[in-house]
């Protein structure tokens, strides 16, 4: 199978590239990249005059749900909703029933995306059993079954004891440690951003030093120890001064945000619609101008959207009762895209933040155009505007709240080892 | 006569000053039938009202209840509790067979925020809240705004002291909420840790002390404290709340002369207020509150059954 791209502008900061450029692929792999590439023959050729292709867009943070928990998504739904929104490669937390603590998930998880054969699929292992925080996984064995990385998910290691050790183990093993950061007893009870808005609406508080106090301790154990932490969805301006700090003075740390983090506010509560409740809760206007700041200069090296589908019988309960997250592949990429119109990204730091780093981060051999590489492409119509609708949702998840949102911008050919995984030129 | 334009009583946040006026004189003109011989009217016959109750109440569920009689609705209470609506059959699909039955409104008491505003969403009946978690109690604030008014004449410029756990106090929202948009000054008090953060954008001023808060108040009104909140580290002891945030004999001088006491029950006697302040007819209005509940109550099933058309 061969197939030519043809006119498209591509933007690989991988290479410091921008400039209209054809692209061979042949293989799975790109075998040239040029002004003007005549077609092999029986080679497809794909006219994509207006268009831009990036390397294939990772999210470093997904919710699959599957095993346990199918009815809200499957390895199948998951990763089909993933080439919908332009990504090539997604990293899956391990917070399934049965949590993926130990080799036989890993494997399964690996073999239903095999059988999806849509995105590729990067298994996230729990860092304790259960992700119970109290014994640690066997991270060796996880590694050799192909997890990429460890995490126990919306469950933060409390125990700064087994925190550092697993930082330790899995440095040893160049295995990156992904936190949810939170002080679970100064977050306990809460529902959404301590603030003005939850003062008006009676509903429990998270306050940002919940976050924060965990993102300081992590970098302190990643100081004292010599080893990298990554620190996930990054909600305060605290943090991102915390992870900013912590760079200047040369630390392994690494942070991503998603984009809810710089869409919406806590005032988006105030009728305790239960679309808006994620985890860590929505902030404040401060806190969105920091995180876009953040990921301007580089602070928050990746943009995750930590897809976390649900069914209605989640969300539509009281408040108190409703699930965190919000279903976010099919919205990610036009969301982020707000980040270019509004000029505080130029789109070589967007596809850096949502490609190169996070194969950086998690050590994979991706987010690059560069001859020889896997033929992992994302194309991307910069003009298209279109509506958000969650009816038209590939996910099971259809609890966004971002449904009826104009966005402009959207990937329209997702392209996963030379095969074309999803085409979206006609919609 | 104003039409009040509402499907739901949800809180006094989306109340205008007009809206709490209009139910304000019509609970005053309801005030009368609770003191004939025969207390009951047939505004309401053929309506049914049902008070559903996920959180132990007496006062309130008695409350609308006696209004909804008063006024020959028929009144069905459900007492459910949180817990087993957790592991069964959820909120949604409760009201869903409520509404099945044709009721003319639910009256909802919950414990989580929000609830009222999920079943106003869902089902073709007017929905009153009855209290919200920590949001709102707006029967509370309206009943507590018609003793305020029939003792002092007015609302506006008077200085109003709310003493107590402010956190986790709906009344004080919904309080907050009605008298600032009907002109009275507020104050605030309780221990640093039962202040809500930010309470200052809601336009009170907020203080620690009591001493500080009801120094020439007109309205003294107390908040019940939950024992059960010792257990989350937010206060040390009711021996230590009450040392320092009981109205008694002594710190109430520190009122204008005429102040009066309020609390919206059930009073901890010796811990919010001393038993010779709460019984002292001279101050206390805390029974007034109480006889004017009724009223409001009754004025809020009449207008939103359509009786003010």
């Amino acid at each position: 199978m061969k197939l030519l791209l043809k006119g498209a502008r591509v933007i690989d900061p991988s290479q410091k590239m921008d400039a209209r450029m054809d692209i061979l692929l042949e293989e799975g792999k790109i075998s040239s990249c040029g002004t003007t590439i005549k077609a092999p023959p029986e080679a497809q050729v794909v006219n994509l005059a207006g268009m831009i292709a990036v390397p294939g867009l990772i999210d470093m943070h997904v919710h699959l749900r599957e095993p346990g928990l199918e009815y809200k998504e499957t390895i199948a739904t998951g990763s089909a909703a993933a080439v919908a929104g332009g990504f090539t490669s997604i990293a899956c937390m391990p917070n399934t029933e049965p949590v993926n603590d130990n080799r036989s998930i890993t494997e399964f998880i690996l073999r239903k995306a095999t059988e999806a054969n849509l995105a590729r699929v990067y298994p996230i292992g729990a860092i304790s059993v259960g992700s119970e925080g109290k014994q640690m996984t066997e991270f060796w064995d996880l590694k050799e079954a192909g997890v990429i990385a460890l995490s126990d998910d919306g469950k933060p290691v409390m125990d700064a004891a087994l925190m550092r050790h697993a930082m330790e183990y899995a440095g040893s093993l160049d295995l990156p440690v992904i936190q949810h950061c939170e002080d679970i007893h100064l977050s306990a009870g809460g529902l959404m951003n301590e603030g003005y808005w939850s003062t008006m609406l009676g509903l429990p508080g998270i306050p940002s030093i919940a976050e924060e106090a965990m993102v300081g301790r992590d970098i302190l154990i990643a100081e004292y120890t010599q080893t990298r932490i990554h620190i996930a969805h990054v909600s305060t301006a605290g943090s991102v001064r915390l992870i900013r700090d912590a760079k200047m003075r040369g630390l392994n740390v690494t942070a991503e945000t998603a984009p809810h983090y710089f869409t919406l506010t806590d005032e988006c509560l105030q009728d305790y619609d239960t679309r808006y409740k994620v985890s860590p809760p929505l902030r404040s206007e401060a806190d969105i101008a920091a995180i876009s700041e953040g990921i301007s200069d580089g602070t928050i090296d990746a943009i995750a959207c930590d897809h976390a589908p649900h069914g209605r019988t989640d969300k539509e309960v009281e408040f108190v009762y409703a699930a965190n997250g919000i279903s976010g592949l099919e919205t990610s990429l036009g969301l982020s895209l707000n980040l270019v119109h509004e000029g505080i990204l130029t789109w070589e730091k967007l596809i850096t933040a949502m490609s190169c780093n996070p194969a950086r981060i998690l050590n994979l051999d991706k987010g690059t155009l560069k001859k020889g590489s896997d033929a992992d492409i994302t194309v991307i119509d910069p003009e298209q505007t279109w509506t958000v609708d969650v009816k038209t949702f590939v996910s099971r998840g259809k609890n966004s709240p971002f449904s009826g949102r104009k966005m402009k911008g959207r990937a329209v050919l997702t392209i996963v080892a030379g095969d074309i995984k999803y085409d979206g030129r006609a919609l | 006569m104003m039409k009040l334009a509402k499907k739901d009583i949800l809180g006094i946040r989306d109340m205008t000053v007009d809206e709490i006026n209009l139910i304000l004189e019509t609970a005053e003109s309801f005030l009368e039938i609770s003191t004939r011989e025969i207390k009951k009217v047939p505004t309401l016959r053929g309506k049914s009202i049902i008070n559903l109750f996920y959180e132990a109440s007496t006062r309130t569920r008695t409350s609308f209840e006696i209004a909804g009689k008063r006024l020959s609705a028929d009144t069905i209470n459900i007492s459910a509790s949180t817990s087993s609506v957790v592991k069964g059959e959820t909120l949604i699909d409760t009201a869903r067979n409520l509404e099945a039955m044709n009721p003319d409104i639910i009256v909802l008491r919950h414990s989580a925020a929000g609830a009222p505003h999920l079943l106003a969403s869902l089902v073709r009946q007017s929905i009153i809240n009855a209290g919200d978690g920590a949001h709102e109690h707006p029967s509370q604030a309206l009943l507590d705004m018609m003793t305020i008014r029939e003792k002092k004449g007015q609302l506006a410029g008077l200085k109003v002291a709310i003493i107590g756990d402010i956190l986790h106090s709906r009344v004080a929202r919904s309080n907050i909420y009605g008298l600032s948009k009907m002109g009275a000054r507020i104050v605030v008090a309780g221990p640093a840790t039962m202040m809500p953060r930010n309470i200052e954008q809601m336009g009170v001023k907020a203080c620690t002390k009591l001493e500080d808060a009801i120094t020439d108040a007109d309205v003294v009104m107390m908040l019940r404290i939950q024992l059960e909140r010792q257990k989350q580290n937010i206060f040390p002891s009711l021996r230590e709340y009450a040392q320092h945030y009981c109205l008694n004999r002594k710190n109430i001088k520190l009122a204008k002369p005429d102040v009066i006491v309020m609390h919206p029950g059930p009073i901890n006697r010796g811990v919010e207020i001393s038993p010779d302040i709460a019984d002292d007819p001279g101050c206390s209005v805390i029974l007034d509150q109480v006889n004017n509940g009724v009223a409001v109550r009754m004025a809020l099933l009449y207008m939103l059954s359509g009786g003010n058309e």
